[in-house]
């Protein structure tokens, strides 16, 4: 069980601004991410957007905003948990128990939800049946590659996940990879590598086509694709692959007994706190009346979730407000010298 | 004021008068439009604001710019009247557009 005084659920910048605000005023935090890195949004969905509107930076990509971000907290010193995403949420006293999916327990009096529009899962097929072989003959990621040995894998995607697989399986599996037009948004040289493989033989391409429906009692046995023009095929398959990229989902989140209004949750503007005490909500994910969604009203809103966070923390102290630019204080923490 | 209509996956439908510049996706959340989620604001980056263009007037909208069909190939379900609304302008050209909402986004 780890404790904290405070732990942050998502690492895009809101988050990573929140935890800098916390470290700042002599607080503990830690950061739980669904991704397996740090950056939320600005890294899995914008990298190399140009961003205008960040206070004093006139330009930067979402990738050198979260890496400055990254900079400015390198003073601290910050547990990440990434590829973990929290699953429950309990009042125990006045600590709330947070467990995530990977089994890491923690206790803290303070919770700040940055999560964006919730955590990044796989865009899945569209036929129902497919969840009954799910992780078991469908995926949509790979952990070990060794059950496609010498079986027949069909690739569904157009872009670099789906093609970087297909070539890789096709070394020893049978492939057949399907995608519902005929450009790939791949790096080139990795549809150029593909479309060489299709002409020797070593992958088959149907272009245009799209799951239609699977077909199997335990295992899967084979699988319906529709073209276009509504012909379909079938296609004997051991395995189905899934690459159609990620969706923002609210996920547990919504289970936690806080008030939500659509996909976001409802909080105060003083605290930014949710219907439920010591549990906070700031950037994207959070809604009240004049809500921007600007990643700057994040940097504001997590500034005084920090704050809020203090008095539940550390309920015998008094917080005192101090300037980086004079507090001794603060200059410590951030090591620097005067 | 031009007038879109939205048809919802279950059949219900809404017929919203949407400013001229606005986006078809914009005029969908101002409105609360259920089916319309728009997770990135519009920035082409999510695909969930996908819609089916009714088909006389898909060729009568602004085509497709560079990037589009490679978020709609993450989209749930994908036709080839798929658009993303986000990059949908309202104008007077097309008063009375026909958009169907996919079964989810």
């Amino acid at each position: 069980m780890i404790k904290t005084d405070a732990l942050v659920i998502g690492a895009g910048p809101t988050g990573l601004f929140t935890a800098h605000q916390l470290k700042l005023i002599g607080l503990s935090c830690e950061v739980v991410d669904n991704l397996d890195k740090i950056g939320g949004q600005c890294i899995e969905l914008y990298p190399d957007k140009p961003i205008y509107d960040i206070p004093a930076v006139p330009e930067c990509t979402g990738e050198e905003l979260t890496n400055n971000l990254i900079n400015q907290l390198k003073p601290f010193d910050i547990k990440f948990h990434l590829n973990e995403r929290v699953e429950e949420v309990k009042k125990n006293n006045y600590m709330w128990q947070v467990k995530t999916n990977k089994g890491t327990e923690f206790s803290t009096p303070n919770i700040i939800i940055a999560g964006g529009v919730g955590s990044f899962e796989p865009r899945k097929f569209a036929p129902k049946e497919c969840e009954k072989f799910e992780e078991n003959s469908i995926f949509y990621s790979i952990k070990d590659k060794q059950i496609f040995k010498n079986k027949t894998v069909s690739i569904f995607g157009g872009g670099d996940s789906a093609l970087d697989w297909a070539i890789e399986l096709s070394k020893s599996s049978k492939v057949n990879l399907i995608h519902r037009r005929d450009q790939f948004r791949g790096a080139q040289s990795t549809v150029d590598e593909m479309n060489k493989l299709v002409l020797e033989g070593n992958i088959n391409l149907f272009t245009k086509y799209q799951l239609k429906n699977v077909h199997g009692s335990q295992k899967l046995e084979g699988i319906d694709i529709e073209h276009e023009n509504k012909e379909i095929k079938n296609i004997k398959t051991d395995y189905v692959l899934g690459f159609f990229g990620l969706i923002m989902q609210l996920g547990p989140i919504a289970n936690w007994g806080l008030n939500l209004d659509k996909k976001t949750i409802s909080v105060d503007t003083e605290k930014f706190e949710t219907n439920e005490r010591g549990i906070y909500a700031v950037g994207d994910i959070c809604q009240y009346p004049g809500k921007l969604k600007l990643i700057l009203s994040g940097f504001h809103e997590g500034a005084l979730a920090a704050r809020a966070c203090f008095k539940l923390a550390r309920p015998n102290e008094k917080y005192r407000f101090e300037f980086t630019t004079t507090s001794k204080n603060l200059k410590n923490r951030l090591g620097v010298k005067d | 004021m031009p007038k879109v209509k939205y048809i919802e996956n279950n059949g219900q439908s809404h017929t919203i008068e949407v400013p001229k510049g606005l986006t078809v996706m914009e005029g969908a959340v101002q409105n609360n439009i259920p089916g319309i989620d728009a997770d990135c604001g519009g920035g082409m980056a999510c695909a969930t604001c996908h819609v089916y263009v009714k088909e006389e007037w898909f060729d009568k909208i602004n085509p497709k710019t560079e990037g589009e069909d490679d978020m709609i190939d993450q989209a749930h379900q994908p036709n080839k009247f798929s658009r993303l609304s986000c990059q949908i302008s309202v104008s007077d050209e097309i008063d009375g557009l026909v958009v169907n909402l996919p079964e989810k986004q």
